[in-house]
């Protein structure tokens, strides 16, 4: 049986403790470990988004992280995005915009589109096709979710 | 019905009922199911694309710490040569149990061999590895055109060919052909000034769904068994799990979770039973994942074809004849759709003299499964293509060639069928009428393109039971799996009947035990069957409230009348009651009040497309981009047009990705090269453009709303239609699917 | 996934002292976008993962217009990307840095490691290449530096010794009137790997008329990426026009040696080789005439 280390990171602003695998990525220790599912495994080798993160301020792929490496780092995930009575409002932006159907790569999105606009609040439609281009959907044409990204940045502007 | 109802629901847009979980990452899907106590398993899959299993020796997996359990074909029950009858048409027994877990031969790589399950993933996943299986390797056979050659290695030595109902007496690969006869063919193409033949070939693709199969079983020591999955059919879990383990269907509860993408490809189960094998022989739940290159491999593509398509027509533009030979690749087992293609191919036009045969044939590929419109695609490639060419050659408009021969109702497809109402001319007008055909289109490399597509829909059976609340709610339950926000859609019609928001309906998506049979979602039928079956619940829970209102006023029931949300007594007394005051006196006029729908509906309306796109192409390259995309279709009526919108933009685009890159790519063993989203290439939103979408609405007559199914449609015209744009910006006619730049070169004759 | 211990390095001396230690089955673990894919689809076997991004020298991000840029190891995409001095002096290396894989890619991917992959199709290596860029490489022995262009050895192997690591990496600044551009061919818009690379980068006279120097690489159409040296060198005092450009290109399709495989077929690539040499090279004068 493989070791597991001790791990204290910060997800969404609270220090959170965790023993894994070196093996085990952060996607799934969030999963497995935390139980947070927001995130999605579609690919597991970075090629679909879904499983998209904030790590230090920055988006990546919690499939293509060692949970090992996040120790003493910071971890925003879908979960804690919405305040208790109120969405973020790039998720106001998804659901008016209907631009998600079945859902599953919603949190990647959303959690890409977060990390654009807090780089880049009022991006053309090109750079938000280029940003988002490492997020698959499947389901929407992309149609609708790029008019929901330009609809939050209006919001938030 | 009128054409110009005025709804109150029907037609806006509510935010869906599922959304905030969704977009807070608190649905529940397959995988993100917990249980205390839970194993992981993981399947061993064949490195070969034909091989004979000569022994499998799983002693050291057995023996491997963390392992609790290892299951092979030999803990199924052995399906001799039964048929079932799944709902979907008779299925051999013996195929689909062979596809779970091989038993005696391997016919794909990929094909599930056994399958372990341990306390983590990576144990399961190292313990398969020390499974020993000794193969025999065959030559394998993966093309369909060298599948029918007589010397062709064969798959299954009992396969004979059922051909127009008589079957031969040599094994083969090719399992059925089937064929349709309108008019006099001969007599047609002899009336014709122009005739066109080609060839052409399409490639496997895959569905795409981004979330991977998943199945996590439970199995109590009193015989019940538990499969929590995410699925396009709980019911047809249900009924295939039984099937294949031989168990009583009372004793299988299947919960079905939130859905990431399905497209046809999430109806035939893989890992559900290997998950319940896993629980049974452990006793403990047991959580089965695949992996991308498991989807990939292990589960259904939609097939490859060769397609042969021959048309005549009159200077004058009426095409006289039509002929189609479709020969599609079924995967290791047969049951391709080259059905489905045969009916869907010149189903847009009243064509009077027609000859289509089609031939399933098996190869050494994953089994073939539905991806939306299954086989119409493929068919209408060959078909949208040498109309467009006809319409060149006769110096006649590609719309207006669509329009002279375009099918109405009253006129008979060549399968058989006369249509109803339809709306197929109503889509092409609109794509006439549409500003970007008349935009200019003359830069050098650049190519507009038109094509259209037909689906049939379908019905099956749906149930609904709606639970008033006392505020003037309902809870409304249903077995329809919402893979695209039809919670929304079906909640907005039972809404419209009761005169109340769709906001004030709760729809919940429930398990096998806790609602009526209803099938799959799949075939555009949900929006239409269960929204049917809603329309009738809500119908349902409205004579019960006549009834109390009647019982409230003392008043015969026949005197209370219902309208825009209220009760009304409409002879002698003034008595009024709001939908919502009458729920908060249900306790005193007789206790609660549920209604209850079940349909099994045979007016699903076929939908018609009509799509436009302009491309430019990189002649140095060979790379398309597709620079504008309009898509009329007709809906019957959009119960919420964002999501009807939303399928006809993802079907586009599944479409775009079939037509430019999408294919599995296979080395001479028979192993996909590209089985991962990195070489196999979905569109990304860097890929396109906005896609506009017009939303016709001809009734259909065969339901309340006018509903017709929207999800398969639009994914039929995109191949044709970037095929005759590229040939509008470079005068070269492409017949290959995907045409990806290397073709594209190959065609022009840079390479 | 094979189950592997994680060491996070704090020192070059530690990290080398690691490597040379634990051997082959060592691996360091920078962006880990290829490591880790490789290592859970069982492709690379690795017992050791040394982590180096806390390593002070595998972060350093320095330009100075004189003595150029050193780019440490880990450095990743989007921090290079970041800084609009490096974006002016390197534009071929930017154009790379943009279109390795997805921005979440971006976020953990650097240069250091696109080159440490070894990948005959790696997007950073011919700019690398063309912008005459040194790799600082410690080992057991000290420090040595070696031309980019003789750093990969085969598909997925390098020079790297016994105990080697990659430190940072170090391009010369920028002459006057030169620019660089690297592009390549893929069927999609982006997350594709490159069917074909080229990189080019060029250095014209004041009038910007005639072109001094010119370097050229290629990616994709070998095992290893290639530096272009004779369709380099054929560009050395010509002047600016089509036919030169068609020359070099011709000469770089000469040397391409590519295979066919589910990317793309190598009669394909070789006439790519041509396509991307010309836009390559035509990108990189461009970029030296808006100057």
């Amino acid at each position: 049986m493989a070791i597991k280390s001790h791990v204290q990171t910060t997800i969404n602003g609270e220090t959170v403790e965790f023993l894994c695998e070196s093996r085990q990525s952060l996607l799934e220790v969030l999963r497995d470990e935390l139980h947070l599912t927001g995130a999605k495994e579609g690919c597991n080798n970075g090629n679909c988004g879904a499983c998209s993160v904030i790590l230090d301020g920055r988006l990546v792929n919690s499939c293509l992280v060692l949970g090992v490496e996040t120790e003493g780092k910071s971890v925003e995930t879908i979960e804690g995005l919405a305040a208790p009575d109120k969405l973020h409002p790039i998720q106001d932006a998804f659901l008016e915009n209907a631009a998600l159907q079945c859902g599953i790569c919603t949190p990647g999105f959303i959690m890409s589109t977060k990390a654009l606009l807090d780089s880049n609040p009022n991006p053309t439609e090109h750079e938000i096709r280029y940003w988002l281009a490492g997020n698959l959907c499947r389901c929407t044409g992309y149609d609708k979710i790029v008019r929901a990204v330009q609809d939050a940045a209006k919001a938030s502007a | 019905m009128s054409e110009k109802k005025e709804y109150k629901v029907i037609g806006t847009r509510p935010i869906r009922h599922d959304g905030v979980d969704k977009v807070t990452g608190r649905a529940l899907y397959g995988a993100d199911f917990q249980i205390a106590g839970l194993l992981h398993g993981r399947v061993l899959r064949s490195p070969h694309a034909h091989a004979r299993i000569v022994s499998i020796d799983t002693s050291r997996a057995e023996a491997y710490p963390g392992v609790k359990g290892i299951v092979t074909a030999q803990d199924l029950p052995d399906p001799a040569d039964k048929v079932a009858d799944l709902g979907e048409g008779a299925v051999n027994l013996k195929y689909l149990c062979d596809n779970i877990l091989a038993r005696d031969k391997v016919l794909y790589k990929g094909h599930a061999v056994a399958a372990v399950a341990a306390t983590s993933p990576h144990i399961a996943e190292e313990a398969c590895t020390l499974i020993d299986v000794a193969y025999e390797v065959l030559p394998p056979v993966l093309e369909v055109r060298q599948a029918m050659e007589p010397d062709a290695p064969l798959l299954h030595e009992n396969l004979k060919t059922t051909s127009l109902g008589e079957t031969a007496d040599e094994p083969s690969n090719v399992a059925s052909h089937l064929q349709y006869k309108k008019g006099a063919p001969e007599k047609g193409f002899a009336e014709a000034d122009v005739v066109i033949e080609r060839e052409f070939v399409t490639g496997t693709v895959h569905q795409g769904y981004i979330e991977p199969h998943n199945a996590t079983a439970l199995y109590n020591p009193d015989g019940h068994l538990t499969i929590w999955c995410s699925t396009q059919g709980a019911f047809t879990v249900r009924e295939q799990v039984a099937e294949i383990l031989q168990y009583p269907i009372s004793k299988i509860k299947v919960v079905p979770m939130e859905i990431g993408g399905g497209f046809g490809g999430k109806i035939s189960v893989y890992i559900k039973p290997v998950a319940a094998l896993l629980a049974m022989k452990t006793g403990k739940p047991v959580k089965v994942l695949m992996n991308r290159t498991d989807v990939f491999e292990g589960t259904g593509p939609t097939p490859a074809s060769y397609i042969r398509v021959k048309m005549g027509a009159t200077k004058a533009g009426k095409v006289t004849a039509a002929e189609a030979y479709l020969a599609f690749e079924a995967g290791a087992y047969p049951g391709s759709p080259v059905g489905p293609g045969a009916m869907c191919i010149f189903a847009p036009y009243n064509i009077e003299n027609v000859l289509i045969d089609g031939y399933d044939v098996v190869v050494n590929k994953p089994k073939t499964a539905p991806y939306r419109a299954p086989g119409a695609t493929n068919a209408a490639f060959g078909s949208e293509t040498i109309l467009d060419e006809l319409a060149e050659r006769l110096e006649i408009d590609p719309l207006e060639i669509r329009l002279m021969n375009g099918a109405k109702e009253g006129d008979r497809r060549a399968d058989g069928p006369i249509y109803p109402r339809i709306g197929y001319i109503e889509t092409v007008e609109a794509a006439k009428q549409h500003p970007h055909y008349a935009a200019p289109n003359g830069k050098k490399h650049h190519g507009r393109g038109v094509a259209s597509g037909f689906w049939f829909n379908i019905g099956l059976e749906s149930s609904v039971t709606i639970n008033v609340n006392v505020d003037g709610t309902i809870n409304l339950v249903e077995g329809s799996t919402d893979i695209g926000g039809t919670r929304a859609s079906i909640a907005m019609q039972a809404a419209e009947v009761l005169g109340i928001p769709a906001e004030s309906v709760n729809p919940s998506v429930v398990d096998t035990n806790s609602v009526g049979y209803t099938a799959v979602t799949g075939g555009s039928r949900t929006t239409y069957a269960t929204g049917y079956a809603a329309y009738e619940a809500a119908q349902d829970v409205k004579r019960q409230m006549i009834a109390r209102a009647a019982k409230l006023w003392e008043v015969d029931e026949a005197n209370v009348q219902f309208a825009d949300g209220e009760f009304s007594c409409i002879n002698g007394k003034e008595e009024q009651i709001s939908f919502r005051d009458l729920c908060a006196r249900l306790g005193e006029t007789g206790g609660p009040v549920v209604g209850s729908g079940t349909v099994n509906p045979g007016g699903a309306g076929g939908a018609f497309a009509t799509h436009v796109v302009d491309v430019e192409v990189d002649e140095e390259t060979g790379k398309v981009e597709i620079l504008r995309y309009t898509a009329t279709q007709d809906a019957g009526k959009a119960i919420h047009p964002s999501y009807v919108e939303g399928q006809i933009q993802g079907g586009v685009v599944q479409g775009i990705g079939w037509a430019l890159n999408e294919e599995y790519i296979y080395d001479a063993e028979g192993t996909m090269t590209n089985a991962s989203f990195l070489d196999y290439r979905m569109p990304t939103c860097l890929d396109l453009p906005m896609i506009d979408t017009v939303i016709v609405e001809v009734p259909n007559p065969g339901h309340p709303y006018g509903v017709r199914g929207v999800g398969e449609v639009p994914i039929i015209p995109p191949p044709a239609a970037i095929a005759n744009a590229i040939y509008d910006a470079v005068g070269i006619r492409m017949t290959e699917l995907p045409m990806s730049p290397e073709r594209l070169l190959k065609a022009i004759g840079t390479i | 996934m094979q189950a592997f211990e994680y060491i996070a390095a704090r020192t070059v001396p530690e990290a080398v002292a690691l490597l040379d230690e634990k051997g082959e089955k060592a691996r360091i673990l920078a962006g880990g976008t290829d490591l880790i894919v490789q290592v859970r689809e069982a492709r690379r076997d690795v017992d050791w993962m040394i982590d180096i991004k806390a390593i002070p020298e595998v972060n350093v991000l320095a330009y100075d217009a004189e003595a150029g840029l050193t780019l440490g190891a880990a450095v990743p995409c989007y921090q290079i990307y970041a800084e609009a001095d490096i974006c002016d002096a390197y534009p071929g290396i930017i154009d790379a840095t943009k279109i390795i894989g997805g921005t979440a890619i971006q976020g953990r991917a650097g240069v250091g490691g696109n080159l440490c992959n070894a990948s005959p199709a790696a997007d950073c290596i011919p700019p690398l290449i063309v912008l005459n860029a040194t790799c600082v490489i410690a080992g057991p022995n000290g420090e040595r530096d070696i031309p980019v262009e003789a750093f990969c050895t085969s598909p997925g192997q390098t020079a790297l010794e016994k105990g080697e690591m990659l430190v940072a990496l170090k391009i010369p600044a920028p002459q006057n009137n030169s620019s660089s551009f690297y592009l390549r061919f893929i069927p999609r818009n982006e997350m594709d790997i490159a069917v074909v690379g080229a990189g080019a980068s060029v250095t014209l006279d004041d009038a910007k008329q005639t072109i001094v120097s010119a370097r050229i690489a290629l990616a994709a159409v070998a095992p290893t990426p290639l530096f272009a040296e004779e369709a380099s060198a054929l560009l050395a005092g010509r002047e600016l026009s089509d036919e030169a450009i068609d020359a070099a290109a011709q000469a770089a399709q000469a040397i391409a040696r590519p295979i066919s495989d589910m990317r793309g077929t190598a009669e394909q690539r070789t006439h790519l080789v041509g396509v991307l040499t010309r836009r390559a090279l035509n990108g990189a004068i461009q970029r030296v005439l808006d100057a």
